[in-house]
């Protein structure tokens, strides 16, 4: 990623997109803030916002007409925030302190001819960017028409004490000026470099001549009587003097003067109507604390949508515009720690953060390119996807991967690749999927068991990807190019985007269209489920329908989630966050586990693991079809554990090369080795290590035929240690009558040799 | 990493090859192309080094995800 392309991305993140109030004030006060400040009774802070972006906030502030107010988002859910009360309220309160450091002085001189707000927001801005400032009025003092507002809206001396500011900047004032006469402003363009003619002093008698240097109005949407309005013209009009006397462009970084429209989206679908609060005085307007009230009406207008509908970019504490200006940076460190590899690492790739942006940020994409970037660098910490690799691996050995026509036939039309997680949890469920499948359809149902290769394409892996996508293709090649009926939406979205060629069915789409197995002899006693759609059929609509349709057929009664459909939220699974960022999985699963107090139903193995491991009864789609003697409570299922999750896949293969192709798989099945007494806490530690029971063999095989271990005279226990692959793992077990009872297990990364004594 | 990691229980372990207790002594930690030396529980004939549960998910996991990092 360039420069440009980070830019160009950071764009797309409104997040920092300026509110409606703000954008709408034509001078561009940070009403957000400001409200903020109100709300939480910090009126010396409130003051600072107010004077950061007005002249003369003492004046200013009482009698700003508020033009924000038409675009305040509470309007939609209560009365727009009445900001121009609260601009009051505050400026009723003591000022701080404030020192005014004007820029050095410059030789240019400027006339201001006019003393209403447009010339004093003028002479007060170029004041203190360091011109030597003359205002002209024909009146007797500067501000005559201020000074004529009545004593309860503009008290005198707030005037005179704010005008006292601009003196101190050593603004001068030529007053009683014959303003009106022929040659008043030829003279003054003999004597001065610039002059401005406030458009609000409309009783200014002559009219503009050709001459350069003379400035007046600006905006074409000005509002004469807003006092905001004339303001900001007078602002408008300092800068294109400034700019004139500097000799710079005009135009150019000016398109944000005066109101803009904002790109900021802010949803206020849940946000209670309140009505605005009256003050009980209309003259002398708010209280403090009726203002105080008030303030806290304010929506604080940000976006947010993604932060809120995800977990993991919650977690970071931060939003996407900022997360891809931390991943850029990440890539370009040369010597030192990357402090972004954990925020890439995390995300499960689901893309809602997409399907729930204004814009379509897409983070996946961000967190993809990163990874991919990372592997090619030899930048991708070791640790962040091994495990999830190995297991790939693993589905891809002859251990579990094969590619096989329906017995007894010598081609197919159809292979049926139910994916490695559900014959993971499930292979029950497959052997009768498979059975059912070559029942209902004709033409020969071969078979394929192996991993789509997710895992490496999340990784950010790309040459393993390829390689062992590949196998997929040539084995379906083998096969004859048969429809493939795919099982889990993630295998779905592979197949559907590297091997377009081929054409792919769901299994959920098979069954809508061929009807229930006829032994189906409907639910007992069916409860209402609450329904999960998995993350990766968010853009495949149709499997979604096909699922409900199923449960209709099936009489089972279902609801729907919230965050359903193109809103569907991942399980911590995807992207392998499970093995980046284990916390934060935990994390994501509870949420999802708690959007319905109903139990779920769901179409894909890992949620549905993933959901029980969280303590969420749930069941899979085809435990309710395919119901298997005994089991009486899918939805208490367990889940598998990592060791037990390999084994199914091997014995599965197995028993299916024994009870169909009459063969065997040729893989060790029965572990000759001894037996392994893990308790139920052992277990867990194991699990949550991502230790496997044939990691323990190996240790122990090792430990016992060498005898290179450790004992303690105290516990009587051993302990030994054994490298596989990158990962040293140790094990602590004594040897029992029929094998060994294991009391801890922990694995390190870095190697550690110590001294032999010569 | 400082330099000694060893408690005193790691120390009622004994090798059982060559039948005697572990003692401090040094070791050499490696990874990513990185060296560390340090004091830990060693056989003092063989020199089998212990990782202790406590330093395998403390301070070295600590020191492994920062040398992954950089």
């Amino acid at each position: 990623m360039d420069q440009n392309e980070l830019r160009l991305l950071e764009s797309r993140c409104i997040q920092e997109e300026p509110p409606e109030c703000t954008a709408a004030c034509p001078i561009h006060v940070d009403v957000r803030t400001f409200a903020a400040n109100v709300s939480q009774e910090k009126w010396e802070e409130a003051w600072k916002v107010l004077r950061k972006a007005m002249p003369f906030p003492g004046i200013l502030g009482r009698i700003c007409d508020a033009p924000c107010k038409e675009r305040c988002k509470r309007k939609e859910a209560g009365q727009a925030i009445e900001i121009g009360m609260l601009e009051r309220a505050c400026v009723k309160t003591q000022a701080p302190k404030q020192r005014i450091y004007p820029l050095p002085k410059k030789d240019k001189t400027i006339a201001i001819v006019g003393s209403r707000l447009s010339g004093l927001t003028a002479a007060w801005d170029l004041a203190r960017k360091g011109y030597k400032v003359t205002v002209f009025d024909s009146d007797s003092q500067l501000g005559d028409n201020l000074l004529s507002m009545p004593e309860e809206i503009l008290p005198h001396d707030v005037v005179r004490k704010e005008l006292d500011i601009l003196f101190s900047l050593g603004v001068a004032a030529e007053l009683s000026s014959p303003i009106g006469d022929e040659n008043f402003l030829e003279n003054l363009a003999g004597r001065f470099d610039a002059i401005y003619l406030g458009p609000d002093d409309r009783d200014l008698p002559f009219r503009l001549t050709e001459l350069k240097g003379i400035f007046s109005r600006g905006f074409s949407q000005y509002d004469p009587k807003s006092p905001v309005w004339q303001a900001a013209e007078g602002r408008w009009a300092a800068t294109s003097m400034d700019r004139f006397l500097q000799k710079v462009s005009q135009t150019s970084g000016r398109e944000k003067e005066g109101p803009f429209s904002t790109r900021l989206y802010t949803n206020i679908d849940d946000i209670p109507y309140v009505p605005a609060v009256k003050s009980l005085n209309q003259t002398s307007g708010y209280t403090p604390q009726e203002a105080i009230k008030e303030a806290g009406r304010c929506l604080h207008c940000e976006c947010l949508e993604c932060v809120k509908a995800c977990s993991y970019l919650e977690k970071f504490g931060s939003y996407p515009r900022k997360y891809a200006r931390e991943i850029y940076n990440n890539a370009n460190i040369v010597a030192g720690r990357r402090p972004a590899n954990k925020l890439i690492n995390s995300c499960s790739l689901c893309g809602l953060c997409e399907a729930v942006c204004p814009e379509n940020f897409a983070m996946q994409t961000l967190c993809l390119k990163a990874r991919r970037d990372m592997v090619k660098k030899g930048k991708m910490p070791a640790s962040a996807h091994e495990f999830a690799l190995l297991d790939m691996q693993f589905s891809n050995s002859d251990q579990f991967a094969m590619a096989l026509h329906e017995p007894r036939h010598e081609s197919s039309a159809y292979i049926f690749f139910p994916g490695c997680q559900l014959c993971a949890s499930s292979p029950a469920k497959v052997k009768s999927v498979y059975a059912h499948l070559r029942e209902t359809l004709t033409g020969g149902v071969g078979l394929m068991l192996g991993c789509c290769s997710a895992p490496a394409f999340w990784a950010g892996e790309e040459e393993l990807f390829e390689r062992q996508f590949s196998m997929w293709q040539r084995k379906w090649e083998d096969l004859g190019r048969p429809r493939i009926i795919l099982a889990c939406s993630t295998c779905y979205n592979i197949f559907k985007t590297y091997l377009q060629e081929a054409p792919i069915i769901s299994l959920w789409s098979i069954l809508d269209e061929t009807g229930l197995p006829h032994d189906f002899t409907g639910l007992k006693d069916a409860v209402p489920l609450a329904l999960h759609d998995p993350c990766t059929t968010r853009y495949e609509s149709h499997l979604q329908t096909n699922v409900r349709n199923l449960l209709q057929k099936m009489g089972q009664p279902f609801s729907e989630l919230t965050a359903k459909s193109e809103y569907a939220e991942c399980c911590g699974f995807g992207g392998l966050m499970q093995n980046a960022n284990p916390d934060l999985a935990k994390t994501v699963i509870n949420r999802l586990a708690g959007r319905s107090s109903a139990d779920y139903v769901t179409y894909c193995s890992v949620c549905r693991d993933n959901l029980a491991g969280a303590g969420k009864r749930t069941v899979h789609i085809l435990d309710l079809i395919f119901l298997e003697d005994g089991e009486t409570d899918p939805a208490a299922r367990k889940r598998p554990g990592w060791s037990q999750r390999q084994e199914n896949r091997l014995r599965l293969k197995n028993d299916l090369l024994n009870e169909l192709w009459a063969t065997e798989s040729g893989e060790r099945i029965d572990h000759a080795g001894p037996v392994l007494n893990i308790s139920s806490e052992a277990w867990q530690v194991l699990e949550n290590r991502r230790i496997l029971v044939t990691d323990l063999e190996e240790v122990i095989h090792q430990a016992e035929t060498s005898g290179r271990k450790l004992y303690n005279p105290d516990s009587g226990h051993f302990k030994a240690s054994l490298k596989l692959y990158n990962t040293t793992f140790w094990v602590e077990y004594i040897p029992s009558d029929d094998g060994f009872t294991i009391y801890n297990a922990y694995s390190h990364r870095m190697s550690v040799s110590g001294k032999e004594v010569q | 990493m400082k330099n000694s990691y060893a408690n005193p229980e790691d120390l009622r372990w004994k090798c059982h090859k060559c039948d005697m207790f572990l003692s401090v002594g040094p070791a050499t930690l490696t990874y990513m192309g990185n060296t560390i030396n340090a004091q830990l529980p060693v056989c003092p004939q063989c020199g089998f080094v212990l990782v202790s549960e406590e330093l395998a998910l403390g301070k070295i996991a600590e020191v492994e995800q920062l040398l992954e990092d950089k």
